[in-house]
């Protein structure tokens, strides 16, 4: 594959990225969420994969792996346990409805083409122009956390930032050294498992996971 | 004075016209398979259109102008659409006279009209359907647009000639911004043309229907005419989406010889699409007219994608 390809194929899986992103955010359905959130995943470890390949650094394989294992199965799974165990409703609730949330989203993407174009001029990775994808995943998955009702669509939205601050630093630096990259995964591991355990807390608290419900503080009104 | 490109266009509208009703009855015979029915045939189509034009004209007492030209005109609007897009050849006299612009215009127009009519002979369901239509083209449009403006950005022209010939010369490889106004130009040809999704073609349950409702009071000639153009506007979206994405097969210049070969590959696309079609109205269930401006809006949302796309990414 010659480097030409290679850059088609980067900035085709970038845009499927954003394509899956911006699907989150309209996505009204709770399994298709996690779906769709399986989906980057996979998008991601193959990009990862192919700037391995071109850039010739081999740690990425590792770290493309690492994304395939636990972005594309494992988180997947343990959202898809949690819900069946807590019985939540499968609508997502959202507090700006649904277009709104998409021409706010598209605005995000003009802002982080225009935030990340001085990068763009000086760099001369063949990545570079995924840059603003991947701020523009962050500030989605950043958009989709405050626009959500329920802590495990919240919870999603963070993940989905995670995997933009991942495509962040595949394309803007090749990757983070291969000791950060396994630290930030085992964060994100043990962070799932801290939601579940605070899931299951809220759930008996409140019998709700509707984070609106934490505001009230005092036992009567 | 060299009269190929006439006869080509001659030839071309004589296509629309008459394989028209045989796309859709087509796309009729594959949806009957699909469910398990006996279809009434590839032909059913002619023989309605020839049933309707042996029929009476009633026209209600209080109809006006509007009424009795609207059929003349959506039927017209839709021929002249055919004579600009390529739909056998590039080498055509009009194509130079109208881009794409013009003919969202011109779909416009017919549309317009078809709206006005509804609401003429003054029924419920007339103009119920009338606002529908509105309010679905209002949402509509911008999208189309959209996505025919990424589709000229990466080609450098709203020419449609323009537009396969810098197809046909390989400066357009696989593009993130094509895919997305490709995918967007699909929502939006089903929404356009009053398919599963949006509005159910087969429908005879009145308060459903959004196409229907507003020619309800039709007949005869007239509804023959409003009815080959429905057909004519599934066959031109559908040549206007192989055109813009998929143009492989259209002969370039000038020489008849290519008409042929072109006319196979057409044939062999519309099947294909046809069956797509079929897969989508089988696989989806009618809207609720409420969610359609999330529908729209998602065609809206990946047009403008595309655009971006196509200044981040190319």
């Amino acid at each position: 594959m010659d480097l030409i390809t290679a850059a088609h194929v980067n900035s085709f899986l970038a845009a499927l990225v954003l394509l899956t992103a911006f699907g989150m955010l309209v996505q009204r359905r709770i399994y298709g969420l996690i779906n769709l959130f399986a989906w980057q995943g996979l998008f991601l470890s193959l990009n990862t994969a192919i700037v391995g390949y071109v850039a010739g650094k081999h740690h990425l394989y590792i770290s493309s792996l690492l994304t395939l294992s636990l972005k594309v199965f494992l988180l997947p799974y343990i959202l898809h346990v949690l819900i069946h165990r807590l019985k939540i409703r499968k609508e997502v609730e959202t507090i700006v409805n649904i277009p709104m949330t998409m021409l706010i989203g598209i605005a995000l993407v003009i802002f982080s083409y225009h935030l990340t174009a001085p990068v763009r001029e000086l760099s001369a990775m063949i990545t570079r122009s995924t840059l603003a994808i991947a701020l523009a995943t962050v500030m989605i998955g950043l958009l989709m956390m405050i626009t959500r009702r329920h802590a495990v669509t919240q919870i999603i939205g963070f993940l989905a930032l995670e995997n933009g601050l991942f495509f962040a630093a595949t394309s803007a630096t090749y990757g983070m050294p291969l000791v950060v990259e396994l630290g930030v995964a085992l964060d994100v591991l043990i962070a799932a498992f801290i939601f579940g355990i605070f899931f299951f807390h809220i759930h008996t608290t409140f019998d709700s996971l509707d984070v609106d419900q934490m505001a009230r503080l005092k036992e009567e009104d | 004075m060299n009269l190929n490109p006439y006869i080509i266009e001659l030839l071309q509208v004589l296509t629309l016209l008459g394989l028209a009703p045989a796309f859709v009855g087509w796309v009729r015979m594959v949806k009957c398979w699909a469910q398990g029915r006996t279809s009434a045939g590839l032909f059913q189509p002619y023989r309605d259109l020839a049933k309707l034009f042996s029929k009476e004209v009633l026209l209600a007492e209080n109809a006006s102008w509007i009424f009795r030209f609207t059929p003349y005109l959506v039927f017209s609007t839709a021929v002249l659409a055919g004579g600009i897009i390529p739909i056998l050849s590039l080498d055509l006299p009009l194509a130079s006279t109208a881009d794409v612009i013009v003919i969202v215009a011109l779909f416009a127009i017919a549309r317009f009209f078809t709206a006005l009519a509804g609401m003429d002979i003054g029924t419920a369901f007339g103009g119920m359907g009338s606002s529908r239509e509105m309010m679905i083209a209002s949402l509509a449009e911008p999208a189309m647009l959209m996505a025919i403006f990424t589709v000229s950005l990466a080609n450098r022209s709203t020419s449609l000639s323009e537009i396969i010939q810098v197809i046909y010369s390989g400066q357009s490889v696989l593009r993130p911004s094509l895919a997305f106004a490709f995918l967007a130009f699909i929502l939006i040809a089903l929404a356009e043309t009053g398919r599963v999704p949006v509005d159910n073609p087969a429908t005879h349950l009145e308060l459903t229907m959004i196409h229907e409702a507003m020619i309800l009071e039709y007949s005869g000639r007239h509804l023959a005419l409003i009815e080959w153009a429905g057909m004519m506007k599934l066959f031109l979206f559908v040549i206007l989406g192989i055109a813009a994405f998929a143009p492989w097969g259209i002969a370039a210049k000038g020489s008849l010889l290519g008409i042929p070969e072109a006319l196979v590959y057409m044939v062999l696309k519309l099947g294909a699409v046809g069956i797509g079609i079929v897969l989508i109205e089988t696989g989806l269930a009618k809207m609720r007219l409420f969610r359609l401006t999330e529908f729209l809006g998602a065609a809206f949302l990946l047009a403008t994608l595309g655009m971006l796309s196509f200044f981040i990414l190319d």
